[in-house]
């Protein structure tokens, strides 16, 4: 019981103090009938070091991103995070706080969270962003959420090049509510514009649009924005912060909410969580933002502090009235990701993009001829795109996967009837020998090699 | 007086970096670029060197309290040492750096972790079926009045309407009732601190969907009528949720499953260690009996001849909570806490955290007004009452505490109870610890005679003190604008 300092000598000593002659005595509320009166079948507590050894064996049994090469992406990327993000971030003071309640010992936690909300707001183009959500899925949920209770109606335009597993999210948290998401129609990996257009009327809440979208895409996503608008929707954009250094933000054409998911800002792939759902808005829907904000004060010398602030949203204080039921967020996900943005700065930030950028636009230059696969899309890609094989994708995954060559996310688990097709991301960790590696490998497996 | 901290924009000089991007070889910058709506303005990001961030953030770190320095005995929230191995092991290549849509065939050891783990959460709440995708102990409730309203749905044709909770509840629970669809129904307690059985049975009729109840409750106390309560509830039909928020009382000693619920969650960030992170991550695993089990989330780890895949063919699944399968991260932390404890380990942690609790309450009793005077659970609550007569409230005392270096419990919650101060020690904290801990309260509770002003104005030593909140709303700045 390494973990617990209370040896049986103290304990005995405390039940005199307490007045009981033996611990059961103190459950004498449980009726007898619910107590265990078993030990749990579980096997006995191990030494560290035999801890270490089975979790380092089951570790053993997964290919990993980091030892293996990785073009997976699909809301997950590999980006390099900078090894003073992983120390900093160990430290004890971030790690093993608490939601900053009492303010007066909690400023490095509020601060951190007031630079966070600062940087996503300058990465996005917007006025307000929060202390974070639990991922992009249900950042966008909340999203479509404080849509419908803004405007006071029911329906959402979500096409379905939006990443399909925040959409499934996304209904099950709303759906109860009586909000409904309705397709857009696509054409050529876009979205379709006379069709979203024929879509909107009064009933309309909100338009969703990816930024790039699902498939890579750098959309034109100014005039979706203006149309829905135009109708008195609101336009949420989901959007990709990596990209934010390359591409102009979302606030620039005038969105609503922008959402994203952080994970890429310097955050672990870790199997799909934990991650940091990005939140940011115009001001004036600050009031119903959900989740947590930091602003600034004095204290009662004069001095700068930070709080939590605009709490009267919050379930704590509102219960039934709030605009959203989240309490504990992602605070050290956003704590990395704020470690990460300082790091990289405008300049860091542009690089990446333009990294990813090149290594995209080359590897879809080296996949072009080669007889048997299909470039799916057309239009600008920023680090990912959709190709299409003759031959089985699942087939080509696994003959790269005994490579040790993760190759991509196939896209027939997302029921967009594409399931001769694969997604392929490329970040800045990608050599020139990985790219190469990879369309030589998709080449040989065509040709049927072994 | 310590200096004002500054801000990593106001450490900002134009042209400083602290990452340099990974080179693009010529060949790669050969390839064509293709045109895009171009950023114009770059994002004001700070310009800071590697060190200068590194220095910024060390610094600025020593303004926080947190577990690792000294005691925090926040009720409700668990704050227990977090295990330093855990971290490390979530951060190694061969579980940080998988990737959620790798082929199942190069992630068997992390399905196992998964699998695992959901056995060992079984074994303690005595549920039959589990997902660990929830992130937070708030989308746990809220998935499980999802799958609630999915299930009445499957067997009655209609959601039904209400959701009952006592009146101590936690904020998420109404927060999340309205978000399933539900009307909130609320419970006053009564003034044993207990449900108050007449006040259910006027509540229950045939449009009620569930109960929505922690036990041990919120005032520390285990529900002794927990069974009666249940039936009375399955009576008409509803189904009966238990918030784990308190599971760090119960582990070994008593199971949700046995009391008869039908679906609990359980805060991995709280009974199991993980740590908080100054506010998350969270996870909010979510057990069910097997009545339930057709509903939770898609997809769920399925395993035959030791081979493990996600199903995702659950046709009466709600759908799913989490962009992909919950906070993995700490699954990992989680799994390595129960390998590290064991069953009779995890016996002993709730053991010692009873202990612990209820040796606050009989040495604070004499000088504090204890709420519920008899023998509490993992928790115990104070009511400042005496205290505020003589002219210290309990954000006073709370603020107090800070000057002798210790986090203040809870205060102002349960709402039901006056004045309240909540603590909840853990298993972590040693005896010594609890004395001299102690020995504070007492003498703060002196100082309120000697020197009220001290109090009044305290905290004294932190690094700001009493801070403006009201003027921070009214004077909104919660982003920072270069001058």
């Amino acid at each position: 019981m390494r973990y617990i300092p209370n040896t049986p000598d103290d304990r005995a000593a405390m039940l005199r103090d307490i007045g009981v002659s033996a611990f059961e005595d103190l459950l004498s509320a449980i009726p007898g009938n619910l107590r265990l009166n078993r030990p749990l079948n579980l096997p006995d507590g191990k030494s560290e070091f035999d801890v270490k050894s089975i979790m380092r064996s089951l570790a053993r049994k997964n290919l990993n991103t980091v030892d293996h090469t990785s073009f997976l992406g699909a809301g997950s990327y590999d980006h390099y995070v900078p090894t003073a993000v992983n120390t900093l971030s160990l430290r004890s003071e971030y790690v093993t706080a608490y939601t900053p309640y009492q303010p007066e010992v909690a400023q490095a936690t509020l601060q951190v969270i007031y630079e966070f909300q600062s940087m996503i707001c300058e990465l996005y183009g917007m006025e307000a962003a929060n202390a974070s959500m639990y991922d992009g899925g249900t950042a966008l949920a909340e999203a479509i959420m404080l849509a419908a209770a803004q405007t006071r109606r029911t329906n959402i335009l979500c096409p379905p090049n939006v990443h399909p597993l925040y959409l499934r999210v996304a209904r099950t948290l709303v759906e109860p509510q009586g909000i409904t998401l309705q397709p857009v129609p696509l054409r050529d990996g876009g979205i379709d514009r006379a069709a979203l257009e024929s879509l909107l009327n009064g009933g309309i809440a909100a338009v969703v649009v990816q930024y790039p979208n699902f498939f890579g895409i750098v959309e034109d996503i100014s005039p979706f924005i203006t149309a829905a608008q135009a109708n008195g929707a609101l336009a949420i954009v989901v959007a990709d912060p990596l990209a934010m250094g390359v591409l102009e933000p979302p606030g620039s054409f005038g969105a609503d909410i922008v959402v994203g998911e952080g994970q890429s800002l310097g955050n672990l792939q870790s199997y799909g969580g934990p991650y940091l759902g990005l939140f940011a808005c115009k001001a004036n829907l600050i009031r119903r933002m959900p989740g947590r904000i930091v602003g600034v004060t004095r204290d009662v010398d004069g001095r700068r502090g930070f709080v939590l602030t605009l709490q009267t949203r919050e379930q704590h204080i509102r219960r039934d009235k709030a605009t959203s039921n989240i309490c504990t967020n992602e605070g050290l996900c956003a704590t990395r990701a704020t470690f990460y943005m300082s790091m990289l700065g405008p300049r860091g930030l542009a690089s990446v993009g333009e990294a990813c950028l090149h290594r995209c636009a080359y590897l879809r230059q080296q996949l072009t001829g080669i007889p048997g696969v299909h470039l799916a899309f057309g239009g600008p890609h920023f680090k990912e795109f959709a190709i299409r094989l003759d031959k089985s994708v699942e087939g080509f995954l696994h003959y790269m996967a005994e490579r040790k060559v993760l190759a991509g996310v196939p896209l027939k688990w997302f029921g967009l009837r594409m399931d001769d097709s694969l997604l392929v991301a490329v970040t800045e960790t990608k050599s020139l020998e990985d790219l190469d590696g990879f369309a030589a490998g998709v080449k040989q497996y065509l040709e049927g090699g072994k | 007086m310590q200096s004002e901290s500054q801000l990593i924009f106001e450490l900002s000089r134009p042209g400083r970096v602290g990452y340099d991007v990974p080179s693009t070889p010529r060949e790669i910058l050969a390839a064509q670029v293709p045109d895009l709506p171009r950023r114009k303005v770059p994002p004001k990001l700070p310009e800071v060197s590697e060190n200068l961030v590194v220095r910024h953030y060390t610094n600025l770190s020593t303004r926080n309290h947190h577990i690792d320095k000294d005691f925090y005995p926040l009720g409700s929230c668990t704050m227990k040492y977090n295990p330093k191995i855990n971290d490390e092991l979530a951060g190694i290549p061969g579980f940080g750096g998988l990737h959620p849509f790798q082929m199942t065939n190069t992630a068997q050891g992390a399905l196992e972790v998964l699998q695992r783990l959901s056995d060992a959460l079984l074994e303690v709440t005595g549920m039959d079926a589990i997902t660990l995708q929830p992130a937070a102990g708030a989308q746990g409730e809220l998935t499980a009045l999802l799958m609630f309203r999915a299930y009445h749905q499957k067997h009655g044709g209609r959601p039904r309407r209400r959701v009952i909770i006592p009146d101590s509840a936690h904020g998420t629970n109404p927060a999340s009732i309205v978000i399933a669809g539900y009307e909130v129904t609320e419970l006053k307690s009564g003034a044993d601190g207990l449900t108050d059985i007449q006040a259910l049975k006027s509540a229950l009729s045939d449009d009620v969907a569930a109960l929505m109840i922690t036990n041990p409750n919120t005032v520390g106390l285990f529900e002794s009528r927990i069974a009666e309560i249940i039936e009375l509830v399955h009576s008409v039909g509803g189904l009966v949720y238990m918030d784990g928020a308190n599971l760090n009382a119960m582990l070994g000693v008593s199971r949700p499953g046995d009391m008869g619920f039908d679906a609990c969650h359980i805060n991995l960030h709280k009974t199991f260690s993980t740590p908080h992170g100054g506010g998350g991550p969270g996870s909010g695993p979510v057990a069910v009996k097997s009545s339930l089990a057709p509903f939770l989330p898609s997809p769920v780890i399925n395993t035959r001849d030791g081979v493990h895949w996600w199903d995702w063919n659950r046709p009466d699944s709600i759908g799913h909570v989490h962009s992909f399968y919950g906070n993995f991260g700490m699954h990992v932390r989680a799994l390595a806490y129960v390998l590290s404890m064991g069953g009779d380990g995890l016996r002993a942690i709730s053991e010692n955290a009873i202990i612990n609790a209820n040796y606050l309450r009989v040495k604070l009793s004499g000088t504090y007004e204890v709420a519920y005077d008899r023998p509490c659970t993992h928790e115990v609550i104070l009511s400042g009452d005496r205290q505020k007569a003589r002219g210290a409230k309990t954000l006073d005392i709370a603020k107090r505490l800070l000057d002798y270096g210790y986090h203040p419990p809870t205060v102002y919650f349960p709402l039901i109870v006056h004045e309240a101060l909540m603590l909840e020690p853990t298993e972590s904290e040693s005896r010594e610890t609890l004395d001299e801990f102690i020995q504070v309260m007492l003498e703060i509770d002196r100082e309120i005679t000697r020197d009220p002003e001290l109090l009044k104005s305290a905290p004294h030593t932190t690094p700001v003190r009493r801070l403006d909140e009201a003027g921070a709303a009214r004077n909104l700045d919660i982003r920072y604008t270069a001058k």
